[in-house]
């Protein structure tokens, strides 16, 4: 059993294929929708965490690069620039899964990018503008 | 209270580089471990400090005369106005102006991402800001017209000149209401959803000076990376609310009004930020030398987070519409475990001023008296304390 975080780029080209549930039936892979952004005839971003036996998440896969979706790692997204940061914690109880988190005693900002599903609402709630995001793989 | 030593003697101290200094966190310790007076014997110096956004605060910049000269009548610096009805090429820029074609709150919630705060910054970090000047043009200042680029290396003085910083002890900002609100004390999610507080609590100055029995008129202090004094008392200066048995405010409370050379000063710690909602402002670094004159300064001193009390107030009806009252009163202790409990609710809890860059304040200025580059200074005057019967006023609007 493999679970993964991912980003999912849909060519307007394509945007309209029903490609969650060709997946849910062909490939047994179960979606966890986190966020989408999806129109007709545009192109639409999806982060996604997918579950799914080994191989048959590596087909699913497959299948979806064969049509034309980019997949990309989650880590990459969200940014921390820990330079820009003044440590201030506002971010802390908006991020909704503690991705930016506080330790304790030491009151400092910390960034777990395993936690971040990409919500972006730390986008706006930083107000030294220290969290961006970042579209690195092929883009 | 018996003196123990005068200013003059702790600087013959930090001269001959024997000044014993701690942080305001330091001496906690030492108190516990040694007791009251016996600390106030050891110690000469305890330091301070905050970092964390001080609306009140811009600077004040003499651009040169250009030639033709000119009597700079509206004056924009990367497209935020300065004020400018003072003299020919003088402007005071301030923290909270936001650019004229900035659509602010109007595609709700704003996102305010430059304005003085940043124009501060931006200079302060050596880069060149965008100057435009225009003027009605007389028969000494012909020019109408400028525009051109300036460092803060091509200006003659630039000064910062702060209102109101170092609020001693400041509220606890919660919404009561169903919708989520934006405002200065940072997003409130509804229904007490989070909690935000901002004071560095046992590291912030005038927590740790709470009767202003060392800091005055004169004093000389870390501001913004470099030196700066307290030329006043802050705007809203309100020293004769509520205080503990140990003196401490537990409302917002006393304020200083700050001045210091910008050249010698640090992006670092003059830091332009964004408020979701509300506007810009700046995050300014300030510490405050408490020069240990007797047990009773030490014991103020080495004030614990247990020991320093906030109000909790609602931020969707209680403040803005000046009605007041608490729904509560929580150690910063508490703040900092990251959840308070009020009305039976456990709250998530966040600072909007910087506990690490706070200590990392009151370790460098302990570091500069140490080595003998910061000396002390008495003050000229006092600042109005406790017993001055000053009270901050509403604004009444006549009809």
């Amino acid at each position: 059993m493999v679970k993964r975080k991912v980003v999912l780029r849909f060519p307007a080209s394509v945007v309209e294929h029903p490609f969650i549930y060709t997946l849910a039936k062909e490939y047994n892979v179960v979606a966890n929708i986190l966020k989408a952004n999806i129109n007709p005839r545009k192109e639409g971003r999806m982060v996604v965490e997918f579950s799914a036996e080994e191989k048959e998440y590596e087909a699913a896969m497959d299948f979806l690069l064969s049509r034309g979706v980019i997949i990309l790692p989650l880590e990459q997204q969200i940014v921390w620039v820990e330079d820009r940061c003044t440590q201030c914690g506002a971010c802390t109880v908006i991020c909704p899964t503690s991705a930016l988190w506080m330790k304790r005693p030491e009151m400092a900002v910390a960034f777990d990018g395993e936690k971040c599903i990409v919500c972006e609402h730390c986008l706006k709630a930083c107000p030294a503008r220290a969290v961006e995001a970042r579209y690195l793989s092929g883009e | 209270m018996a003196q123990i030593r005068s200013i003059a003697e702790i600087n013959e101290k930090i001269q001959k580089g024997e000044a014993v200094v701690v942080t305001a966190e330091e001496v906690i310790s030492l108190v516990e471990e040694h007791g009251v007076e016996e600390t106030a014997r050891r110690v000469d110096v305890v330091t301070t400090g905050t970092f964390g956004p001080m609306c009140s605060s811009g600077a004040f910049l003499n651009l040169g005369h250009p030639t033709p000269r000119m009597r700079m009548s509206k004056v924009y610096l990367n497209g935020v106005n300065a004020y400018a009805g003072i003299a020919a090429v003088d402007v005071f820029i301030g923290a909270t102006e936001i650019p004229d074609v900035d659509p602010a709150n109007k595609n709700f919630p704003g996102a305010f991402n430059y304005g003085g705060g940043h124009v501060i910054e931006d200079l302060v970090a050596g880069r060149q800001v965008y100057l435009e000047a225009t003027s009605y043009g007389t028969d000494c200042y012909p020019r109408q017209k400028l525009d051109t680029w300036i460092k803060l290396e091509d200006m003659n003085e630039a000064y910062i000149y702060n209102p109101r910083n170092c609020y001693q002890n400041y509220n606890v900002a919660v919404n009561l209401s169903d919708r989520t609100i934006y405002t200065y004390m940072g997003i409130l999610k509804p229904n007490m959803g989070n909690a935000n507080y901002c004071s560095a609590g046992q590291l912030s100055p005038l927590l740790n000076d709470p009767l202003y029995r060392t800091v005055g008129i004169g004093t000389k202090l870390f501001l913004g990376g470099g030196i700066g004094y307290v030329s006043w008392n802050g705007t809203q200066h309100n020293p004769c609310g509520a205080r503990g048995e140990n003196d401490v405010p537990r409302t917002p409370a006393g304020t200083l009004a700050l001045t210091g050379d910008l050249k010698k000063m640090e992006a670092k710690w003059l830091r332009g930020v964004s408020y979701l909602g509300y506007g810009v402002t700046l995050q300014v670094g300030v510490g405050l030398p408490i020069p240990i004159l007797d047990a009773d300064v030490l014991r103020h001193a080495a004030v614990r987070d247990e020991e320093i009390v906030a109000q909790v107030v609602d931020y969707s009806e209680a403040y803005p519409q000046g009605v007041g009252g608490s729904l509560g009163e929580v150690t910063y202790a508490q703040l900092k475990s990251g959840s308070i409990i009020i009305q039976d609710k456990e709250i998530p809890t966040a600072p909007l001023s910087s506990y690490p860059k706070a200590r990392e304040i009151a370790e460098t200025l302990k570091q500069w008296i140490i080595k003998g580059d910061f000396t002390l200074t008495e003050p000229v005057a006092s600042l109005p304390s406790a017993d001055s019967c000053i009270k901050s006023k509403p604004l009444t609007v006549k009809k």
